[in-house]
């Protein structure tokens, strides 16, 4: 396939593998914040191609993962009202909740679908006029500019049964988080390539700024990965701290406008908790006044107690980067994807889930 | 779950294009890309287009990768 077989070529892979060597007096933390590189690092085996002296740390980037309890327990009352429909991307529907997940509600009747585009929940909503459709807007900047534009097409249509219950989730706050955290030492950002092509390279510069921290955007195929390792590597040894774009193919200072645009139409930003790093300040977003028709919260208003999460999951833990999955009491030995006891394992980007299938 | 692909345009229709995505045929809504154009590549996400993919620049970067020793 274009764009993807030419980025997987092993010889290149093996040079840029020999540049990295050169920096064997580097011992280095480096944090790959988005789910989807965690995959394609263990899917690739890029982990056992790398010299010891440089530690990669999963991040916060899978939006189920960092999805919390409270959040997940409300999809789940949601879930409960005969009046319902239930539309989900599919990692949601396994992610135990409290007392269930929207997998158990639906083996007791509740309709739960899941599907591929936000635009598909529209669609269910128009052929089912007599039922409430609701989508679980669930995801980082990719994700909500579609879900923005298929809220503005239901207010166009005047299609008056779709809501969206969002949980939605902004990467620079998080990232922010992690940098001022005493807790680890990370030392160099991959940050996410597709949360970049909407936000752009100029969204991190803060964070190199203010936490001289460097930022590589990197792309996700194997040669991307590694290149961006090593241009963080070649920032550190020169003592620089700035964002430089990888992944240039698709990912521009300024992002893509258009996006941010039906972002900011359509959602304001608002404090959100986190799974493992708690409410962090201006991370999230809701809808705008203009558009409460289409919240779900407060149409419905589901009622859940405070979440409990188990407390030997250290999904958290494993979120903040500070935990391996094979500190986990629960890893392996009771909690695997068939049997999930935390999101980290459920969702195919979750760390615990790729150490599973890969580690 | 930010996984997207690099897709053809064969047809475009107002914001709707049919894409040979990894050789299925699939429909994208094109409204977040400027002035796409049939033949071009894009990266679907979740049935949207998010962004153009510069071919002249994924050259650049494959030479780049190429010339490092």
């Amino acid at each position: 396939m274009k764009f993807v077989d030419e980025f997987r070529d092993r010889t290149i892979a093996e040079r840029i593998i020999k540049k990295i060597e050169r920096f064997d007096s580097l011992k280095v933390n480096l944090m790959e914040v988005c789910g989807t590189h965690t995959m394609v690092i263990f899917k690739q085996g890029l982990k056992g191609m790398l010299p010891k002296n440089v530690n990669l740390l999963s991040g916060p980037g899978c939006p189920v993962c960092v999805t919390s309890q409270e959040d997940i327990d409300k999809a789940i009352e949601l879930a409960r009202d005969r009046r319902m429909i239930i539309t989900t991307f599919g990692d949601m529907v396994r992610v135990p909740g409290t007392n269930s997940s929207l997998e158990k509600e639906k083996a007791n009747g509740a309709d739960v679908r899941i599907i591929y585009s936000p635009s598909e929940a529209l669609r269910i909503a128009r052929e089912n006029p007599d039922k409430k459709v609701v989508f679980l807007a669930i995801g980082f900047e990719t994700t909500s500019p579609l879900i923005a534009a298929s809220v503005m097409d239901a207010q166009k249509e005047k299609i008056d049964n779709f809501f969206i219950f969002s949980t939605h989730k902004l990467i620079p706050p998080a990232m922010e988080a992690l940098s001022k955290s005493k807790e680890l030492n990370i030392e160099g950002f991959i940050c996410p390539g597709h949360v970049s092509v909407t936000i752009g390279s100029d969204a991190y510069r803060f964070i190199a700024q203010k936490y001289n921290v460097p930022c590589v955007i990197g792309g996700f195929e194997a040669l991307d990965v590694l290149q961006s390792i090593y241009m963080l590597l070649r920032q550190i040894k020169e003592n620089r701290a700035e964002v430089e774009i990888e992944y240039f193919r698709a990912v521009h200072p300024q992002g893509n406008i258009i996006a941010q645009q039906l972002i900011s139409e359509v959602f304001e930003v608002t404090d959100v908790r986190w799974r493992g790093l708690g409410i962090i300040p201006r991370s999230g977003l809701r809808l705008r006044k203009k558009f409460y028709d289409y919240d779900a919260e407060r149409e419905f208003q589901p009622k859940v107690k405070k979440g409990k999460e188990n407390p030997d999951c250290a999904c958290g833990q494993v979120l903040r980067g500070v935990k391996k999955p094979t500190q986990c009491k629960l890893y392996k030995r009771i909690c695997t994807p068939e049997n999930p006891y935390g999101p980290c394992m459920v969702s195919s980007e979750g760390t615990c889930a790729a150490y599973y299938k890969y580690g | 779950m930010c996984l997207a692909i690099p897709a053809k345009i064969l047809k475009i229709e107002d914001n709707l294009a049919q894409v040979d995505m990894a050789g299925v045929r699939r429909q994208a809504d094109v409204r977040m890309v400027n002035n796409v154009r049939v033949g071009e590549y894009v990266l679907i996400h979740a049935g949207f287009a998010i962004e153009k993919i510069g071919e002249k620049e994924a050259e650049e970067t494959l030479k780049l990768l190429r010339e490092m020793a």
